[in-house]
């Protein structure tokens, strides 16, 4: 096994002191890989990212136990202005552009982490990942697709140099060619620039194939984990996640007994 | 009709006072959601300030002037840290009634130190400064204060389009959360957009001591004045702002000239009214871009 980039140990993150979301979460991220978190909603993937990159705190969360380390560093309950500076950058679910900026100065304020604000060279780099954002750099990005958007938020990430990639949900609400699209971009990143992304999806399907390592969660806890291979192969997820039937072909509304099956970690 | 562009002169040049007051009202607001209202008192201190350093100090002008605005912009920093920085999180309302308790605080201040007798400036501007177009003459004062606010408005400019800790404020204002997630320090756009607001303020405080005299009642009082300029223009619109104050002092300065000077004050809250009624945002406010 690799170097590991971030560790997560037991962690539980309790809302407003008094709703507890994540309930004993741990997994382990290897640099240089794509691990993805899976889950249906509601299970804890969002509130795991943003217990590691502090964006629990303004939302009046806490991880109340539990370490995060990152390099060796306990990052847990750290100002998003610490984390975001040690290289870990979090893209927000459903498209958190600014509206009122234009796409270029959307751009340029993802290196405000970075010392001296270097931009000219990677707006280079963003355009050639992303060549539909060079028509659009001067207009507002309030009046871009959903499909531009995303490019936008993760150029924007990119800016900012992350070693540690954290995308939500980048598939939401756009069309499966875009998604494809998307999820090439994503693969890419990590093989040419070596970094390490975290990806949370619901669609399973697609985020196994990049991923090379997968957890699923449930309720506030990881309930299984294995490589991209394993879990796709596996039965409960095939059925659960992936739309199949238990057998590999399908699903079919013929099939009456479709709750014969059960989480049987629920 | 020379009666008539002497006064448009002269709205024009009112006009862009209120309308660079107005500047660090709305600065405030778009970056926090704030409205200050101890914004007329941030204009008295920056303008008490340079009283005291040119009478007491005895220091030039340009050099006293420097110091205000350096010296208010300190002002904003420690404002934001101990004040506003701690309710950072609670209700907006917290917030405001703080600044209402600044005002007070800032008042009492003044008025213990200067008391609230008229003061004024010793004559500096030279009389060379004036302009004159046949018989329309802008005093010297005005012809300063022309200068700075063009000088402000371009430099405000240049800072918001092109500088990367300009975009950064106008990304908090458009988008906390997400800003908050690419590593912009929120605090320090916060605490830097105070200080902004206080330098600009005590700048307009200062050219309003040297047409009105100093005086803190009247000096406050313009930061109600602000709120018609601000709604006018859009509350969160800089350029609006500097229209919003031209607009207002130009039926001032009309209604002064044509009607009666005692509905001066009246009239443009009057034309605000059905301008609002027209345009809810105000003339140049955002509306909000929605996406379905």
């Amino acid at each position: 096994m690799g170097e590991i980039l971030l560790q997560i140990n037991n962690i539980s993150v309790v809302y407003s002191d008094v709703i507890q979301v994540l309930k004993g979460v741990s997994l382990s991220v290897e640099k240089g890989h794509i691990v993805s978190l899976l889950g249906s909603n509601g299970a804890g993937k969002t509130t795991t990212l943003k217990a590691i990159s502090g964006l629990l705190k303004p939302e009046n969360g806490e991880v109340t136990d539990g370490s995060i380390i990152y390099e060796n560093k306990n990052i847990q309950n750290q100002s998003p202005e610490y984390i975001t500076r040690q290289g870990i950058i979090q893209v927000l679910e459903g498209r958190q552009p600014f509206k009122y900026l234009t796409i270029e100065e959307n751009l340029r304020v993802g290196t405000a982490t970075r010392i001296g604000k270097p931009y000219k060279q990677d707006l280079e780099l963003v355009y050639n990942y992303f060549p539909a954002l060079v028509a659009r750099r001067k207009s507002l990005a309030g009046y871009c697709s959903g499909g531009e958007l995303q490019m936008l938020v993760i150029g924007r990430a990119l800016m900012a140099h992350p070693q540690l990639l954290m995308l939500d949900e980048p598939s939401l609400g756009l069309a499966p060619l875009v998604v494809k699209e998307i999820f090439n971009i994503i693969k890419k990143i990590n093989e040419e620039h070596d970094t390490t992304i975290i990806l949370v999806e619901q669609n399973a399907n697609m985020a196994l194939q990049v991923a090379h390592y997968g957890y699923v969660m449930e309720n506030g806890k990881i309930v299984m984990e294995g490589t991209a291979k394993e879990l796709s192969e596996n039965p409960d997820v095939k059925e659960f996640y992936l739309g199949m039937a238990a057998s590999g072909v399908a699903k079919s509304y013929k099939d009456v007994k479709s709750y014969r099956r059960r989480k049987r970690w629920l | 009709m020379d009666f008539f562009l002497q006064l448009l002169v002269n709205g024009v040049c009112v006009g862009l006072l209120y309308g660079i007051s107005a500047m660090g009202f709305v600065m405030i607001f778009k970056s926090s959601s704030v409205l200050n209202f101890a914004h007329g008192e941030l204009l008295a201190l920056g303008a008490f300030f340079f009283l005291a350093l040119i009478t007491w100090v005895k220091l030039p002008i340009l050099i006293a002037f420097i110091l205000t605005l350096i010296g208010c912009f300190i002002l904003g920093f420690i404002i934001e840290r101990f004040f506003l920085r701690p309710l950072i999180g609670e209700k907006l309302i917290f917030v405001i009634m703080l600044t209402v308790g600044l005002a007070a605080m800032f008042k009492g201040f003044i008025l213990l130190i200067w008391g609230g007798n008229l003061h004024t400036y010793p004559e500096f501007l030279p009389e060379t400064m004036s302009l004159q177009w046949g018989s329309i003459y802008i005093a010297p004062v005005y012809t300063a204060t022309l200068v700075i606010s063009v000088l402000f408005l371009v430099l405000f400019g240049l800072f918001f389009k092109k500088s990367s800790q300009g975009i950064y404020m106008r990304s908090v204002a458009d988008n906390q959360k997400a800003a908050l997630s690419l590593g912009v320090h929120v605090r320090r756009v916060f605490a830097l957009s105070w200080a902004i607001a206080a330098l600009v303020a005590s700048m307009s405080g200062i050219v309003l001591g040297i047409i009105n005299g100093v005086n803190v009642h009247d000096l406050s009082s313009i930061g109600l004045k602000v709120f018609p300029v601000v709604i006018l223009g859009g509350l969160d619109s800089i350029g609006g702002a500097i229209i919003g104050g031209i607009i207002i002092g130009l039926l001032e300065t009309f209604t002064g000239g044509y009607l009666s000077p005692s509905l001066r004050d009246v009239v443009p809250y009057i034309v605000l009214v059905f301008i609002l009624l027209i345009k809810p945002y105000g003339l140049f406010g955002l509306v909000e871009i929605e996406r379905v």
